[in-house]
């Protein structure tokens, strides 16, 4: 029992700790590029406080963390009080919760820990509803931004919180559709089970169900609510969105949950798609591990979510934001149907792939490779055809007054 | 306005293509564009090491300088057209008989207060001799009021400083010869 709890206590800890970090320093690095790319040189002045070292302004969010705390906690006489102070912790529970089935590498070697069980690198292993589970606590997150902007009771904080319920709900039947693809394909709701199955095959699901990742990257962009896909709080449009009246560390809470999204987002993509920890030769696929390609594992998954969060900050400032009719038709005219296909590709050939590929005499994966990318092909080429999210924005004709019966 | 007018002239935006409307020459291009920029030159000026490159630091409105002739005394001859032309009223002239015989009047003391400057050049245009201009510095800080309010010393001083690199902006006008007083 109480290595156990040890065992759960120091990786709450771990996660705690390295998501607090990661969420600081992501922004300093979000910051960074979103200078490099307007071609300025971004935060480069603070360093080690009260000395004159600057360490290319590593200690930003130092700075940009002292600064909420001590902003004066100002709540406006007009809000629901206690809604107003529940929102964002309902916000940041749900988006820190998630962590608890995600993994952050594969298991440590056997004798490192418990006698006779290695020790797995997940807060709580052996969950077998994982995927579920995160959908089921992703959903709060709407929560946590409608109450937000209901009890601001501030009409632009309202308009946003309606944006981002509509949106989050919207896509997550997308979102729920490319993972569904993947979940028949693993036959496992569990994450380390997913990774465990591309590693053993060595095909990552992204190239045998290239559409599934289609949808779910532009599902969980949008779920992120990352630019182009950052309606609920279009600050051009409506000042601040759901956190228009929120400051301090409430405001804080919000923008961390925001950037732990993101950084959900990475690892659900890498984990569901891009193999986890599996590098080809590199890692090894196996449940026994040595320390050295245990470390190689973490290092693998922290890399390859590292690159898409880089991904996410450089798609960011490549396309202006989506209307908010194009976006819904992104979700239900595009996204739902690409998704629906390919469920329906991978069922078929679940079912009769294997049959077919020995018919054939190839491997399945020279079935299912092919197919998944023609498909894609195919599926992308027929959504350019109709062109789903065009609308016609000529201006109706104004009959003349006295044909309207107004004397 | 009614759309149906027949004196307004209805433009198409050009129709997208099969590769526009799959959206996949925009992704491609938006993301080589950032990607170009992110490693592309910065203009961002890091200032208090670099200093700011002016491009026309003649034309830039900084802290004054009071001119001096080629003998070395200034060339102001009180007149007071800055002082009148200045609409934030921070000029101060005390006129004095001029100690020299070639002018009439020169400041017993000049005083800018420059908290109240708004940096607007117009004592510049106004003076008949040339006598006040507008120099480019721009890193003008004080710890207090009283440094901020700079005496004719101080303005003679800041030409001292000046004058080789950025030599007079003399329009060809010499200071008005005495009429026999």
């Amino acid at each position: 029992m109480f290595p156990i709890v040890v065992e759960a206590l120091v990786k709450t800890v771990l996660i705690l700790g390295g998501l607090m970090m990661a969420a600081a320093y992501l922004v300093l690095v979000e910051r960074w590029i979103a200078a490099w790319v307007q071609d300025r040189r971004g935060p480069n002045r603070v360093g080690i406080p009260l000395t004159r070292i600057r360490l290319f302004g590593l200690g930003q969010p130092i700075a940009d963390g002292t600064k909420f705390l001590f902003k004066e906690e100002v709540t406006p006489a007009h809000v629901d009080r206690p809604l107003y102070f529940v929102a964002p912790m309902a916000a940041f529970c749900a988006a820190l919760a998630v962590y608890a089935v995600i993994p952050f590498g594969s298991v440590l070697p056997a004798s490192s820990g418990v006698p006779g069980e290695p020790i797995r690198l997940v807060l709580a292993p052996g969950i077998d509803v994982g995927m579920i589970y995160i959908f089921a606590v992703g959903s709060i997150t709407v929560y946590g931004v409608l109450l937000g902007s209901w009890a601001s009771n501030n009409k632009y904080a309202f308009f946003g919180g309606l944006r981002s319920g509509a949106q989050l709900i919207s896509y997550e039947i997308p979102m729920g559709l490319g993972l569904l693809g993947v979940v028949l394909a693993c036959g496992s709701l569990r994450l380390d089970q997913i990774i465990a199955q591309q590693a053993a095959t060595g095909l990552w699901n992204a190239f045998v169900q290239p559409l599934g990742f289609v949808v779910f990257c532009v599902a969980a962009c949008a779920e992120a609510e990352r630019l182009p896909f950052d309606l609920p709080e279009a600050e051009q449009e409506l000042v601040g969105g759901y956190h228009t009246e929120y400051g301090g560390v409430k405001l804080m809470m919000y923008l961390v949950t925001e950037v732990i999204h993101m950084v959900t987002a990475s690892f659900l993509i890498a984990i569901l798609f891009l193999g986890g920890w599996h590098f080809w030769g590199l890692t090894g696929s196996g449940e026994e591990v040595t320390w050295l390609e245990a470390l190689i594992r973490i290092a693998v998954l922290l890399g390859k979510v590292g690159l898409l969060i880089l991904g996410f900050m450089l798609i960011r400032w490549s396309w202006p934001r989506f209307r908010f009719d194009q976006l819904m038709a992104m979700a239900w005219r595009m996204m739902l149907p690409w998704g629906l296909v390919n469920l329906c590709l991978v069922a078929v050939l679940i079912e009769w792939g294997g049959r077919w590929a020995a018919a054939l005499g190839v491997p399945v994966g020279a079935i299912e490779i092919p197919v998944g990318w023609v498909a894609l092909v195919l599926t992308w080429a027929v959504t350019a055809w109709a062109d789903p999210i065009a609308t016609d924005n000529t201006p109706l004709p104004i009959e003349p007054l006295n044909q309207r019966g107004i004397p | 306005m009614n759309p149906q007018d027949a004196d307004i002239r209805w433009i198409q935006p050009p129709e997208l293509g099969l590769g526009g409307r799959s959206y996949l020459p925009l992704f491609v291009e938006g993301l080589t564009t950032t990607f170009r920029h992110l490693v592309g030159r910065k203009i961002t000026v890091e200032y208090p090491e670099e200093p700011h490159p002016m491009v026309h630091p003649e034309r830039y409105r900084g802290v004054h300088r009071l001119n001096r002739d080629e003998q070395g005394r200034v060339k102001c001859v009180a007149c007071f057209l800055c002082a009148t032309a200045c609409p934030a009223h921070c000029i101060d002239i005390v006129a004095a008989e001029s100690p020299w015989p070639d002018r009439e009047k020169y400041p017993q003391s000049f005083t800018i207060d420059l908290l109240r400057c708004i940096f607007c050049g117009m004592c510049e245009e106004a003076c008949p001799v040339d006598a006040i201009e507008l120099t480019s510095l721009y890193d003008l800080s004080g710890k207090s009021r009283e440094e901020m309010i700079f005496d004719k010393e101080k303005l003679l001083s800041v030409y001292d400083q000046t004058k080789d690199r950025e030599p007079m902006r003399s329009r060809g006008s010499q200071p008005i010869s005495g009429t026999g007083a």
